[in-house]
């Protein structure tokens, strides 16, 4: 019985736990998915809805607006075309007797669309057809939200959970669009390229892009997306083989010397960034990097000692008679590591190189530091940006933006989740 | 040295040049730079001038600083302390032998995976004053919640909640370690009748003291860089600099009010403080830290 409770206990404590830290997950995903009224609501909606109605004799997923409890009419303007819910005793002999801005009585002609037998038991309310809302947000077609709504009995309201899956288009675009031409796509697609041939190759595939794909390419969030891609690649490629080759050098050729300078090397990892930040960030400004992707990658291509360490407690467990036998069949180092050591270490390369994307993915002070000009941005230091320009009311598009930052973490991590867990343990445990 | 001698040193200093000129430009010279500009007045677009040790005189007579010190110790004595006990606790419950383990242990982790940028993001809406997450669940308890973020009292507590949300990565490393200790161990001491709690306090924990150190020691030196974060929930220090870090006022130091020659020397203050803290934590847990192997 006793042994039965403690499971138990363990048990509540566990699931309890685990919900304490999914729900700040669910609710950034379900925030995302959901219209702005839905997400500024108390109490919280934890499912996103949508409420349909009949309208036309169609089922209409709708907004909702005021609700009417007294027996009513709907009136148009005549002058404008406005409707108005009024009170019977409003409308005198075809005029509507309102005040207008200034107070003063007016009579405006009106004529009745519509009456309301509303009551405390059977309210109506006002709706708008979403789609009529998002023609109008848009600011196409001719219909005005003064008059594009209509009034139905609340009792025909259907809620229904629905997600706005459309809420990432919306995230997407909020972002920002950036100025998008033949030259930006030579200088911020083909920049690697020599610069007469990326503005020829520029020229002739801007010609041949659709006025769609064009629009697509100056959203902010596609150069935000392929910086931070491409810092990714170079950034995993780097580090992979600049610490590899160095590990190597550590672990398996016994050169004089070798154990005092492997000890520099752990006695750096000390040394806190700030340390540094400001002579390395006056290098860069010294060679004009500033503002430009380079100095985000370029160190990636010198080994750091926490993955030179790794590696190198990696390689040392590789037998020495591997090599032995390869150096007696005349193998140089160069072969030896390159065909033997690193296929037979790609569960620690592996490691090294997933830590080093999501590092990479995940940066914000060297964005911050080093990036000036929005083109340039990394997604992490996009939605910072997009967050601290528009001061935060957009909460549906912020989570929305997020859970694109989010995802693809999680994807890769339950892909890689064995190397994930085994290179996190080891990190731990060997260090 | 013989020829076979030099040869071996040849290729060795070969495979190890990625780090040793990474060690060179990206280490060694910008920590003499550093030094070297902790000593002058620098704004990046003139000359470093040399002013002696006046930086370091101004920090002891600046009150943002000692504001941003105050801040960050604060921040590292109740959020540290706080993350090892309760990532060593979900790690115990995980390593009974728990059905679905693997479920568990991911949603525990899941968190820590979530980039700095959005997890300030997430949590600005969950600490939201009218709409949040948080003081819904408060308002459910009849607690009125404050402005977590606006209340200058509430933003450090607000800061260290966010950081106890991402202690999945420890968890992982203290489960790696608890799997690691002898079964051996605890079947004799059930056999001498011992209780849970003894268990967990003269097996599990002196087993697994390495790592409990190891975590230690990463913890003081994240907990006392901690940028990203805050500075993106707060745009900076937050009211009344009550969120300001150290690792932010470095920051504005050399970035926004460009006096890199202060900046350097709070950074090397910095250094000094962990290299302090290192030691002092290696002292006081030696005796207490077991390694199998000796």
């Amino acid at each position: 019985m006793k042994h039965f409770l403690g499971r138990l206990i363990i048990y509540i404590l566990l699931i309890g736990g685990s919900v304490i830290f999914l729900v700040p997950l669910f609710w950034m995903l379900s925030t995302a998915l959901k219209p702005i009224d839905q997400s500024m609501s108390m109490p919280p909606t934890w499912i996103p809805y949508r409420i349909y109605t009949m309208l036309d004799g169609k089922r209409t997923s709708v907004k909702t607006g005021e609700t009417v409890s007294a027996p009513s009419l709907v009136v148009k303007l005549t002058e404008t075309g406005e409707k108005r819910v009024v009170s019977p005793a409003q409308l005198v002999k075809g005029c509507l007797l309102t005040r207008d801005r200034s107070g003063e009585q007016i009579q405006l002609p009106a004529t009745v669309v519509k009456e309301i037998p509303a009551s405390p038991e059977h309210p109506w309310i006002r709706v708008t057809s979403e789609e009529v809302m998002a023609v109008i947000q848009a600011g196409k077609g001719d219909v005005s939200l003064a008059s594009a709504w209509d009034m139905v009995p609340a009792e025909t309201l259907q809620k229904e959970n629905s997600a706005r899956w459309e809420n990432f288009g919306g995230a997407i675009r909020a972002l920002g669009r950036q100025d998008f031409t033949a030259q930006e796509l030579a200088d911020n697609w083909l920049g690697w390229l020599p610069a007469s041939t990326a503005n020829k190759i520029a020229q002739v595939i801007y010609d041949h892009m659709s006025p769609r794909a064009r629009r697509a390419m100056s959203l902010a969030f596609v150069s935000y997306l392929k910086n931070t891609l491409v810092l990714c690649i170079l950034t995993v490629i780097g580090t992979v083989f600049s610490s590899a080759l160095a590990a190597y050098g550590f672990a398996r050729i016994p050169w004089r010397g070798r154990n005092k300078v492997f000890v520099i090397a752990l006695a750096t990892m000390m040394i806190p960034f700030p340390v540094v930040m400001v002579p390395i960030y006056c290098m860069f400004k010294a060679a004009g990097w500033i503002g430009t992707l380079r100095p985000l990658w370029i160190g990636s291509f010198v080994a750091g000692a926490f993955n030179v360490f790794l590696l190198r407690q990696f390689f040392m467990t590789i037998p020495k008679d591997l090599s032995d036998a390869a150096r007696i069949d005349g193998c140089n180092e160069w072969r030896i590591f390159w065909q033997i050591i690193l296929p037979l270490s790609r569960p620690a390369l592996m490691v090294v190189g997933l830590f080093q994307f999501m590092g990479t993915w995940n940066d914000f002070l060297g964005p911050l530091i080093y990036l000036t000009n929005q083109k340039d941005f990394t997604l992490a230091l996009g939605l910072q940006f997009y967050q601290s320009q528009q001061g935060g009311t957009e909460w549906h598009y912020l989570m929305a933006a997020s859970t694109l930052v989010v995802l693809p973490i999680i994807v890769l991590f339950f892909f890689t989740q064995k190397t994930f867990i085994e290179g996190i343990s080891m990190t731990g445990i060997k260090g | 040295m013989t020829r076979g001698e030099f040869r071996t040193l040849l290729t060795g200093l070969a495979f190890t040049s990625p780090w040793l000129i990474g060690f060179l430009v990206f280490t060694l010279y910008p920590v003499g730079a550093s030094i070297y500009y902790s000593f002058c007045d620098y704004d990046v677009l003139s000359k470093p001038v040399w002013i002696g040790a006046l930086n370091y005189q101004d920090m002891w007579t600046d009150a943002v600083f000692w504001k941003s010190l105050k801040n960050t110790f604060c921040f590292a004595a109740v959020a540290l302390p706080l993350g090892m006990v309760f990532s060593l606790l979900v790690a115990v419950l995980l390593n009974n032998s728990v059905v679905g383990r693997p479920v568990f242990r991911t949603n525990f982790f899941l968190p820590s995976l979530v980039p700095a940028v959005a997890i300030a993001m997430l949590w600005i809406w969950i600490y939201n004053g009218k709409f949040g997450l948080l003081n819904y669940g408060l308002h459910l308890l009849h607690i009125k919640g404050p402005e977590w973020l606006g209340d200058p009292n509430w933003t450090m507590p607000a800061v260290i909640l966010t950081s106890l949300w991402g202690i999945g990565n420890t968890v992982v490393i203290y489960l790696a370690a608890l799997q690691d200790v002898p079964r051996e161990l605890y079947e004799s001491a059930e056999i001498d009748g011992a209780s849970s709690w003894t268990k967990l306090r003269h097996i599990t924990i002196p087993m697994i003291s390495p790592v409990i150190y190891f975590n230690l020691i990463m913890g003081i030196i994240g907990a006392l860089q901690v940028f990203a974060g805050p500075y993106i929930m707060f745009g900076g220090g937050g009211p009344n600099r009550s969120v300001l870090f150290y690792a932010i006022y470095i920051y504005q130091n050399a970035f926004e009010y460009n006096q890199m020659g202060y900046a350097c020397a709070m950074a090397w203050i910095l250094f000094l403080i962990i290299l302090f803290l290192t030691w002092v934590a290696t002292r006081s847990t030696r005796k207490h830290v077991y390694y199998a192997g000796e």
